[in-house]
């Protein structure tokens, strides 16, 4: 019944995508601690936190695509609200190892009496307690995100401006979270997390859990993303990117609607970084390295932008062939990555999405990209 | 002039780097006329726009709507008060469908909130399909606005611009690149629409001109040169000389 | 005991002012192991009595506790622990003088205060050593601890004194000393005068200090005199502030100005322009590498055969990466700002498989290396003057080369109106090319400067392109003086919040600022005005 009533706003790609993704992220942790190691329908452990890796960028890309495919915002600082979320779920795992650090303090963490600090700062007040953390992961990029765009879509920072400002943005906090004094961790960032929610993050069962669980975010993201670029709402903004004057002479308050769905796409953003960090057991600043936002932007644009399951997709799959590369050919990656930024751009406009546009609800439109580009300007 | 003043400029000045593109404009035009607008280029028929539109801030001068100062409002709340643009080149939402484009132009509550959860009533339906009709894009309905003709998207525009239920219509060169049987129909249009609201018409086409039928006002390096009928207009000696050259 | 011990001192003392230097000297060295710290102080002043230059390491040792003596025969020498066996020297020629177990020598103990008061007569020692610069530094650590006790060593060397720079600190030296000896008040108010034209930091504590312990008149003229020190110290950190902000306002618009030409210009976002700057930098290495081995003799000249080559390897590059990518993506600027990072990326990887991800450093030719010093602190090193001259070159030759040849007319032409300068037969994609390049070519031009103070790798490039881009964005895109007032702006900007917030923090501020400012001004400092800049 749901399923029907989805149908309309999913269209067939997505719901695909959907039917996909729920047998995923039910049969890989269910092969993985349920059948042998021998089987040979056994998913390795490893496999398991990379997958879930893979999603958690599957989500990120969904929130990059949310705004750049639909609004025609690129943003280069998307990294920031990824990292935000994950620190924000860093410093919850951080409290929660006590008294177990290497120092044994209750209290602070081990990087903390290392810089012989004695009090906790205010900022690290609550986040033993996970719904606080859930709460930050969700306010911290989002409150980020409001007041950046906020300055940013009032004065009409539009196109590349707008780019080299977010890029600015992350950058700003990269370096601001390198300072030992920020009380993050500096350069080395939050890490050797014991447990998130008294369960092991090393357990074979915890990992199982946090895949299903990116498998869930990544969907239900992508369900409200779906009803939002349906709705009269999704047109606006798609009318945004396309002719932003028009929609401003029509009355339309353009600055709400930009403000509006890029605090969704940081929120969820955050949501991917923190579902991210008890995976890979670590976040540290590079994450706000303005490259990784861009990387996020090269997976959108690979899997076909304003399809959403595109983006997902093509982060999945670039991920994946960075995984293998990185360990076969390690110097091949950068080329492989750089490549195809360079191919995809000027070759595959549409993206992975594009060759499945017979069957997607993704129109042929001749004029896409040149009227992508006009709102660019 | 009969009917009370709805647009009303004076002295309106604008500068960009030392060039006057407006000097000293005076304009007014009543409910329910129609004004058309000639001028040679660079005389600042959109800059004119622009002004009235919020677009450009004038460095001097009035600009008022009824009771409203427009120099003080953006383009959005000169868009809700019930002006509504037409651009010099068509500018349509070309990835959405005809449908789609009148429906977002449609006047409803412009909020974030509001187009979340919007639903078109059946009454809002045969709005848009009357100005399908109207428009004469009944059958391009669903097509992508990106794929239509350069003149059926002048229309659309047009359309888009009737969907607002705007009081004052701004239509800037609405008959460029038509051919002659779609600039009759495009001129017996706005005939039309003037009965129910007031519009200013930018143009060159002087036969399309002479088709409306209305009083003419001419620009030249930003302010009135001439305001009449467009017969008595065409004969003034000092617009003779601005379009034909000293 | 003791007071034999000391009147034998004294006895050396005397016998070394008569009889042959060495073996008193010997022979005092070996009066430092005995008695009480008392003692020793009265050894160590007999010991700098001799002036005897060659005392010197004897007192460090003492001071390093590298000083020991031997329980057997009581006579000291300069030990070096290696496991349970010390090596020994004798203190005064550092001749070998075979092994010790370490239960068989003993450690010369030393105090604070001894240690202070070595090196206050250490100094006094040196001031009349041969060599110049141990001379100079003598008389700084004079000045420094201002010790009244070297003030007639002091007096004695000035005269003696054959660089008139160091004779100079030397006298403020012995003003310093002045002031804590028991001389006149004239003396005093005079050494006061010499102090207060001495702008730096040190000097103005010591005057403050001085005035602490007096009363007037001498107290109130101390405190004028380090007033008006700390009135000239404030304006001369002011001018240091701006010689770093100007170098490093120099490195930004040398990064930034080639930027300026094809986003400024062209319009076209090149992530890849910072690795232009890293080839550029290559290059120098290159032909630096070429000359050492083809033509050592000329070597110190590499770098200025390296700008050519430069600018050569990057325009050539830059007009590939025009011709390839970027010509397809006119009009699409998002897009072409992803296609660039993917070439930035190859070319890292690129240059990181063929040089290997090391640093590689350029030597600074000899005719760039040094500093002009002031005696206030100041000090300029000649390769960022050198910096600064060549980026405002490069400055100038850009804006010559676009107001003054036809390529730049055309280039103006070209972006101006493309369809109209079609029309009048100028073939627009060459001049797009040419353009680029020339944009390009500047960026590895400011990577043969970037490679005299920044390491040359595979990352160079990416260290500069967000403050490159922020450069020509906030001086305002078009203009290439907006680039100039911005690469200004932000370098003196940058160095004048350093010293309050840090280096990280005050770049996190400008950066911030930036952000801010574009808020603001969108179309930054130096807006084209008018409306086709919204089309």
């Amino acid at each position: 019944m749901i399923t029907k009533s989805l149908m309309p706003s999913l269209g067939r790609a997505g719901f695909i995508f959907l039917a996909v993704l729920a047998v995923v992220g039910i049969a890989v942790p269910t092969s993985n601690l349920f059948t042998s190691t021998d089987s040979f329908m056994h998913v390795p452990d490893y496999a398991v936190t990379l997958g879930g890796k893979y999603l958690c960028y599957a989500l990120l890309a969904l929130s990059v695509d949310l705004v750049w495919g639909y609004c025609g915002i690129l943003s280069l600082g998307h990294g920031a609200f990824f990292a935000l979320g994950g620190y924000a779920m860093g410093m919850y795992m951080m409290r929660q190892i006590g008294a177990r650090g290497v120092y044994g303090n209750a209290e602070l963490p081990d990087f903390m009496v290392f810089l012989n600090w004695k009090v906790l700062p205010w900022y690290w007040h609550g986040f033993e307690y996970f719904p606080f953390a859930v709460l930050m992961i969700v306010l911290a990029p989002g409150i980020l995100a409001f007041v950046f765009g906020w300055f940013a879509f009032r004065s009409r920072v539009t196109g590349v401006y707008l780019s080299i400002i977010t890029q600015a943005m992350t950058y700003a906090l990269l370096l601001a979270f390198f300072r030992n004094d920020m009380g993050f961790g500096g350069n080395n960032g939050l890490t050797d997390f014991k447990d998130i929610l008294g369960f092991s993050v090393q357990a074979a069962g915890t990992r199982a859990t946090l895949f299903m669980l990116s498998a869930l975010a990544l969907a239900l993201c992508f369900i409200v993303a779906r009803a939002i670029v349906n709705s009269k709402f999704g047109k606006i903004i798609i009318g945004i990117r396309d002719a932003e004057s028009r929609t401003r002479f029509l009355g339309y308050r353009v600055e709400h609607y930009k403000l509006f769905i890029f605090v969704i796409s940081a929120i969820m953003a955050g949501v991917a970084g923190a579902l991210y960090v008890p995976q890979v057991g670590i976040i540290n600043p590079s994450e706000f390295a303005p490259s990784n936002s861009i990387e996020a932007v090269i997976w959108t644009a690979f899997g076909g932008r304003g399809t959403l399951w595109g983006a997902a997709l093509g982060a999945i799959v670039i991920n994946a062939v960075k995984s293998y590369l990185t360990g076969a050919l390690p110097n091949a990656w950068l080329f492989v990555l750089g490549g195809l930024a360079v191919v995809v751009t000027i070759y595959m406009p549409k993206g992975l999405a594009g060759f499945f546009a017979g069957w997607s609800r993704l129109p042929t439109k001749s004029k896409l990209p040149s009227s992508l580009a006009e709102a660019a300007e | 002039m009969t009917a009370e003043t709805l647009l009303y400029l004076e002295g309106v000045s604008v500068s960009f780097d030392g060039f006057k593109a407006l000097n000293n404009l005076n304009l007014d035009v009543g409910t329910n006329e129609m004004r058309a607008i000639i001028g040679p280029n660079g005389a600042g028929k959109t800059t004119m726009m622009d002004v009235i539109t919020g677009k450009t801030k004038p460095d001097e001068g009035r600009v008022s709507f009824r009771e409203n100062a427009l120099t003080s409002m953006d383009e959005v709340a000169i868009a809700e008060i019930g002006i509504g643009r037409k651009f010099q080149k068509p500018t349509v939402f070309e990835s959405h469908t005809v449908w789609d484009n009148l429906e977002l132009a449609m006047k409803a509550k412009r909020s974030t909130f509001a187009s979340l959860h919007w639903k078109l009533t059946a009454g809002q339906r045969d709005t848009i399909q009357n100005t399908l009709e109207r428009i004469s894009l009944v059958p391009s309905s669903q097509n992508f606005a990106g794929n239509l003709s350069h003149g059926q998207k002048q229309w659309l525009e047009i359309g888009m611009l009737l969907m607002q239920e705007p009081e004052l219509l701004l239509v800037d060169e609405p008959v460029a690149g038509m051919t002659d049987a779609e600039t009759e129909k495009t001129a017996a249009l706005l005939r039309d629409i003037a009965k129910t609201s007031a519009v200013v018409v930018v143009e060159h086409d002087m036969d399309f001109i002479r088709a409306l039928d209305v009083r003419v006002t001419v620009l030249h390096e930003g302010s009135v040169l001439a305001e009449g009928r467009l017969d008595a207009v065409q004969n003034n000696q000092r617009v003779i000389d601005v379009y034909l050259g000293r | 005991m003791g007071v034999f011990r000391y009147l034998l001192a004294v006895i050396c003392l005397w016998l070394s002012v008569s009889t042959s230097l060495a073996q008193d000297v010997s022979m005092l060295v070996d009066g430092l192991a005995i008695g009480s710290f008392k003692e020793r102080e009265a050894a160590i002043t007999a010991l700098v009595s001799s002036g005897s230059p060659a005392v010197v390491p004897v007192l460090q040792a003492l001071s390093d506790g590298a000083l020991f003596v031997r329980k057997s025969d009581h006579k000291v020498f300069i030990a070096t622990a290696s496991g349970d066996i010390f090596k020994l020297a004798d203190p005064l020629n550092n001749v070998d003088a075979g092994q010790a177990a370490k239960a068989d020598v003993e450690k010369i103990k030393v105090n604070n205060s001894l240690r202070e008061m070595i090196s206050n007569a250490m100094s006094g020692l040196t001031l009349f050593s041969k060599d110049v610069k141990v001379r100079k530094d003598a008389a700084l650590a004079v000045l420094k601890s201002g010790d009244a006790s070297a003030l007639p060593a002091l007096e004695k060397a000035i005269p003696a004194e054959s660089d008139p720079a160091v004779a100079d600190i030397m006298r403020v030296a012995a003003a310093a000393a002045t002031l804590k000896s028991n001389r006149s008040d004239e003396a005093k108010k005079a050494a006061i005068d010499t102090l207060s034209k001495q702008t730096n930091r040190d000097t103005s504590s010591l005057l403050t200090s001085y005035a602490a312990g007096v009363s007037d008149p001498l107290k109130s003229e101390a405190l004028a005199a380090a007033q008006k020190i700390e009135t000239a110290l404030s304006t001369w950190t002011a001018v240091q502030n701006i010689w770093f902000g100007l170098s490093l306002a120099s490195v930004l618009l040398l990064a930034a100005i080639g930027l300026a030409i094809t986003f400024g210009v062209m319009g076209v976002i090149n992530m890849a322009h910072g690795e232009m700057v890293m080839l550029g930098a290559y290059t120098t290495y290159v032909v630096e590498q070429l000359f050492q081995t083809y033509f050592p003799s000329a070597a110190n000249y590499a770098l200025v055969a390296s700008i050519p080559s430069a600018f050569i390897v990057s325009g050539l590059m830059g007009i590939a990466i025009e011709r390839s990518v970027i010509r397809f993506l006119y009009g699409r600027p998002l897009e072409t700002l992803l296609a660039t990072w993917g070439v930035s990326l190859i070319l890292q990887q690129a240059v990181r498989s063929i040089f290997g991800p090391t640093n590689k450093s350029v030597t600074t030719p000899s005719w760039m290396s040094g500093s002009i010093d002031f005696s206030n602190g100041l000090s300029f090193t000649l390769n960022r003057i050198a910096i600064l001259i060549f980026a405002l070159a490069i400055f100038a030759g850009l804006m010559l080369l676009i107001r003054r040849t036809s390529l730049g007319l055309q280039m103006r032409a070209v972006t101006q109106n493309r369809p109209m300068a079609n029309a009048m037969g100028i073939r627009s994609s060459r001049v797009d090319a040419l353009t680029f390049g020339l944009g390009s070519g500047v960026a590895g031009l400011a990577g043969v400067a970037l490679s005299q103070i920044d390491n040359v790798s595979p990352n160079l490039g990416q260290s500069y392109i967000i403050d490159s881009f922020l450069v020509v964005v906030f001086g305002g895109v078009g203009n290439l003086w907006g680039t100039l007032a911005g690469a200004l702006t932000l370098g003196i900007a940058n160095k004048f919040l350093e010293p309050f917030a840090g280096a990280v923090l005050a770049k996190i501020f400008i950066l911030v600022a930036v952000i801010l400012f574009i808020q603001k001004k969108p179309r930054g400092l130096f807006a084209l005005k008018g409306r086709w800049v919204d089309a």
